[in-house]
């Protein structure tokens, strides 16, 4: 039943995605304004890790493009929501879990995707990695994308007010990017600021990413990385769906 | 056998200024087949009570049954015995009259053929079929009004909850969802419960009505029983001396503009 339904739903979102191009390309054209013009920046400074600065920039890029992308994910919801949809479908008996899984496998496709395009134009700029590393970074983005729409959703159902989200939103992605070392890595920092990151999720998740994109699958820094993705995603998750089981229980 | 009893049905919101109780109490019978006509002032309760009963709002107080099934302990059961049309109507402005048809018989748990079967079906019986590869935005307010219908009854619902169903339609298109609602009625015995302002559409369409007032039932009897009961010539006589709004009179100023 839970898979039927979430494939359902997937399937309707998907085709919802695919006939909007300015949704399937928008997402990419920021990181892709980072590569081009901040990425040439860095080919010749010390970035005080292993790896040529490519291999450090991208990883940052997929993380930073699946950080923005989904956690602004739950705007959709708050349009279905007032277009009486969201109500429609809980009163029939599909799942409530579908009803989150089948909109964050969606966002996961759409992220992963982009991802895709801009390692795809990272390539001439000259990004070298081995594809097994690009692949595990792939990984990461689905996971981080699942988790922070997963969250953006529930975030959505709970705010009162639709136009505090996008503020709300706002004002929690820019710090999340500026302390994980989405740009530089962490590595340049002063004490204070390396102790502040490591408290940072996402922090883990990117350096697992520029291990993978120079060849170390089985460092601990990896070995972090993975447990923290996977121990996002499962609270995410686990948060979304309690909050769609209990959505409209809050006045209004 | 009612196909609804609720006792003390209750809903209460935390607002900002603390607790709200929307619904303080409402004890309801439906009996199957009835056409119920649920009245009251803005902000009487009206559609909290449906959306409890519809398994959408958890209650805060009170049980309830609904088509054979706890509300509270298996809303799962009670959602595949129902049809729920809510005010606003649910309708997503990206996809076509066909593909929300079959979406919606999809959740009801129908395979591919059979949705596509349903779909034409609902379309065919509901006057909708020329505008099925329409997107939903391209749909007048009586069509729209149709399709929600439709997408309401795709699982042949024993119990139909509408809420406001004929606002904002013209009066020949709330002719036709009278008559609709009345088949529905006659060939299928659908219990139905609408909730309206309009005072002629419960005296043409309901057999009983419940009238809701500051979260409680007020008043509930057949439209003519209730008239009688008040003297009036007219429902809306009756409705005005139950909850106790007359014609304001005249050299009074409201308080808050």
């Amino acid at each position: 039943m839970l898979l039927r339904d979430t494939a359902l739903l997937f399937g309707r979102y998907a085709r919802q995605t695919l006939r909007s191009p300015f949704q399937i390309f928008f997402g990419v054209l920021m990181p892709l304004l980072y590569l081009l013009f901040f990425g040439p920046l860095l080919t010749g400074l010390p970035l005080g890790r292993e790896g040529d600065s490519w291999q450090i920039l991208v990883p940052g890029l997929l993380l930073q493009l699946g950080l923005f992308g989904a956690s602004f994910a739950g705007f959709s919801i708050i349009m279905e929501k007032g277009w009486g949809v969201f109500d429609r479908m809980r009163v029939t008996p599909v799942s409530r879990l579908a009803l989150l899984l089948g909109r964050v496998l969606r966002d996961a496709a759409l992220f992963v995707f982009q991802a895709v395009l801009l390692v795809l134009a990272a390539i001439p700029m000259g990004l070298r990695a081995p594809v097994v590393g690009i692949l595990v970074g792939f990984g990461f983005v689905a996971l981080l994308s699942a988790a922070l729409a997963s969250l953006s959703y529930a975030l959505a159902l709970k705010l009162r007010t639709p136009q505090e989200f996008g503020p709300a939103i706002n004002t929690l992605a820019m710090p999340a990017m500026l302390l994980s070392g989405l740009m530089l890595p962490m590595a340049l920092a002063p004490g204070w600021l390396d102790v502040v990151s490591h408290l940072m999720p996402f922090r883990y998740l990117v350096d697992a990413v520029r291990e993978a994109y120079i060849g170390h699958y089985t460092t601990p820094t990896m070995l972090y990385g993975v447990l923290v993705a996977l121990g996002l995603t499962a609270l995410a998750v686990t948060v979304g769906t309690r909050t769609f089981r209990s959505a409209g229980a809050s006045l209004g | 056998m009612p196909i609804i009893s609720t006792a003390g049905l209750a809903r209460t919101f935390t607002g900002r200024n603390g607790p709200v109780e929307a619904v303080r109490g409402i004890d309801l019978t439906v009996r199957p087949g009835e056409i119920l006509g649920l009245l009251g002032p803005n902000g009487a309760g009206k559609t909290t009570t449906l959306r409890m009963l519809t398994t959408l709002l958890p209650p805060t107080g009170g049980t309830a049954t609904v088509a054979g099934h706890d509300l509270v302990e298996n809303p799962a059961a009670v959602r595949r015995h129902i049809g729920y049309v809510a005010q606003s109507g649910g309708l997503d402005p990206q996809e076509t009259v066909r593909s929300e048809l079959v979406t919606q018989a999809r959740l009801y748990g129908q395979d591919r053929a059979g949705a596509a079967a349903r779909a034409e079906e609902l379309a065919a019986d509901l006057g909708l079929t020329e505008l099925l590869d329409r997107r939903t935005p391209a749909l007048s307010g009586g069509q729209r009004r149709r399709l929600d219908l439709a997408m309401g009854l795709t699982h042949r619902p024993e119990v139909l909850f509408l809420d406001e169903p004929t606002t904002g339609l013209d009066p020949g298109s709330r002719t036709d969802l009278w008559a609709l609602v009345r088949r529905l009625r006659d060939e299928h015995g659908t219990t139905v419960v609408l909730t309206t302002h309009y005072l002629d559409e419960v005296d043409a369409l309901a057999d009983r009505l419940v009238i809701v007032d500051k979260g409680t039932v007020v008043a509930e009897d057949s439209p003519a029983g209730l008239k009688a009961a008040h003297g009036a010539t007219t429902l809306q006589e009756a409705f005005l001396a139950v909850t106790g709004r007359g014609p304001a009179p005249a050299d009074t100023t409201p308080v808050a503009v």
